[in-house]
């Protein structure tokens, strides 16, 4: 193995590249522990929540951000606030509830009370029960506020950061993914549906997966066996400059009607693997771009997919160092008619804990995680398009992954390093 | 519900729960009406009235293709369920298109082939019950879990 460049934590890097990956990096608790400071809290935007889930003042979403608990409030003025969902008496979970509405949040261990923008509003007997007790005379109040973070709304997804650093949104996804966001999300959601994946793996193993296009034909055996044959399939990877965002996508010909869109799944001859319904795929070309699948990632934990017409957000989140909660929210938009809500609810069959074209994504992280227990030494390859973290017009490569490892190696040990 | 609609109910609760026990999975789809529907859905979405399913079918042709899908294309580690579920409670009954709807409760018991058991699912069916050349049939089976997470993956129906 060559020189050891890079330490953190337990995790050996045997190079500056970003083409071998030491599997301490998922398993190492040392490691896990420093990704929270560095990452989660670091100069990163996290995905909080849509902000459709938050739709009058008053209303509150619970999320997290790495193991940190949060809350986001739509205050009585209408703007957006998040906060750790922590008391500032002595720490208690503050917001019992997943989501709500309410003027004021109030612990329930001694009442201590919040506005919705996280200011302390109020303690209970601060002056003391019959003039005895009570907090001193020099307790402020303004003193006690819920922990804030900086909030931002991009496209109808929320984010919040921890720190100072992080740049405006815009900027820190770059031009190219930010318009991609807003190509899919470009007119006021409807949610249609929730579930929750736990994952039994290390969160950095879906996200690599979620940005590994080598597996989506070779893993995924849907389209294949059924021999749905994709006409004039093109695609391609972007990866933005800092390496911790991308975009993969499949699309038509662009000049080939909405008919040849719908119809591009073309029947098998062959009977024995044929669908018995093929209603599933009929799908429309709503974006007219002739784009049937793009799949984005945002740094550190989203995943925004459009398959024909199923829309998805994926936020990840990580539960300890080997396991992770993949939580789902399957979306359409206000204007949908009936057929298309339908569309939707039927494509959304290819997605999701049960989706014919991802259940095994659920799965995979888990081989690995299991594959690698024990193992302190060895290293992935992720050699497959080159050596770099740079866009590509082709999909059997694993570019993505290596920019993933250029953004969090850039955080967590403060050196660009050589991808 | 007269003596007899309940009889055929319980038979066809009974051979949906050892059609997926037993893994004779192409059984499955032909418990329900031509037109039948299938959801699984979580109580947090069904009390809000999300119509999503993690899994969803309106045809079953859509069944269907969810049991080929499970033998020729998806991905999985061997595993098996075990179904327990309570006597069938009535919802409502339609005289005028004879369909029933009843709800019962469920567990579902996951084995993987490493040994592993977990409960994998709990919840409450509620079913419309279609009744055909003295044979109950699905028109609709809605599956509504506890909980709104599911481990690793949903191969097998619930
Ligand atoms: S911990 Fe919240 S009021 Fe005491
Ligand atoms: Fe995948």
């Amino acid at each position: 193995m060559t020189e050891i460049i890079a330490k953190s934590s337990g995790v050996h890097w045997p190079s500056d590249k970003v083409t071998t990956i030491p599997y301490s990096v998922y398993t190492d608790e040392a490691q896990y522990h420093l990704e929270h400071e560095k990452i989660f809290k670091g100069a990163t935007w996290n995905y909080l929540c849509l902000a459709a889930e938050l739709p009058d003042p008053g209303s509150y979403f619970v999320s997290q951000i790495g193991e940190t608990p949060i809350i986001v409030t739509r205050d009585l003025d209408g703007e957006l606030n998040a906060f750790v969902n922590r008391c500032s008496h002595r720490g208690s979970l503050l917001c019992l509830k997943k989501s709500g509405k309410a003027e004021n949040l109030t612990c329930v261990y001694h009442a201590w009370s919040f506005n919705l923008k996280g200011d302390l509003d109020g303690v209970a007997f601060q002056r003391g029960v019959k003039r005895q007790g009570g907090m001193p005379e020099h307790f402020c109040k303004g003193d006690h506020n819920l922990r804030k973070l900086r909030v931002t709304e991009f496209s109808g997804l929320v984010f919040g950061s921890f720190s100072d650093d992080a740049p405006e949104i815009e900027e820190y996804l770059g031009s190219e993914i930010s318009s991609r966001i807003r190509r899919v999300l470009k007119k006021p959601l409807r949610i249609i549906g929730h579930n929750t994946q736990i994952l039994n793996n290390n969160w950095k193993l879906y996200f690599e997966n979620a940005k590994d296009s080598y597996h989506a034909s070779i893993l995924h055996t849907f389209f294949t066996t059924f021999e749905i044959n994709r006409l004039n399939q093109q695609g391609g990877i972007i990866v933005d400059s800092s390496g911790g965002h991308h975009v993969s996508y499949s699309m038509i010909d662009p000049s080939l009607s909405n008919e040849v869109y719908g119809n591009q799944n073309i029947r098998s001859a062959k009977d024995e693997y044929r669908l018995a319904d093929w209603s599933l795929l009929e799908s429309i070309d709503e974006y007219g771009d002739g784009v049937t699948l793009q799949i984005l990632t945002v740094f550190p934990g989203l995943v925004l997919q459009q398959i024909h017409n199923a829309i998805a957000v994926r936020q990840i989140v990580p539960t300890s160092v080997d396991t992770t909660e993949l939580v789902w929210t399957y979306i359409g938009f206000e204007d949908d008619d009936d057929a298309m809500i339908e569309r939707r609810l039927k494509q959304a069959n290819l997605v999701g804990p049960a989706g014919f074209i991802s259940m095994e994504d659920g799965a995979v992280g888990n081989f690995v995680q299991r594959g690698i227990a024990g193992t302190d030494e060895d290293v992935s390859v992720v050699m497959m398009g080159g050596e770099s973290a740079e866009s590509q017009p082709f999909r059997a490569t694993e570019t993505s992954v290596r920019g993933f490892w250029k953004k969090y190696r850039s955080l967590m040990e403060g050196i660009v390093p050589n991808a | 519900m007269n003596e007899n609609k309940r009889h055929l109910i319980e038979n066809l609760m009974a051979d949906y729960s050892a059609a997926i026990d037993s893994k004779d999975l192409e059984r499955w789809p032909e418990l329900f009406t031509e037109d039948g529907r299938y959801r699984v859905t979580n109580s947090e979405d069904y009390n809000q009235g999300y119509q999503h399913g993690a899994i969803w079918a309106n045809s079953r042709g859509m069944l269907r293709d969810r049991i080929s899908a499970l033998r020729e294309a998806n991905v999985y580690e061997e595993q098996r369920y075990r179904h327990v579920s309570d006597a069938a409670r009535l919802i409502t009954e339609d005289e005028q298109n004879g369909t029933i709807t009843v709800s019962s409760n469920f567990i579902v018991v996951r084995t993987m082939h490493t040994g592993d058991t977990q409960l994998f699912a709990s919840g409450m069916y509620i079913d419309r019950i279609k009744f055909q050349d003295d044979s109950a049939l699905f028109a609709e089976r809605i599956v509504v879990c506890d909980s709104q997470k599911i481990d690793t993956l949903l191969a097998i129906p619930l």
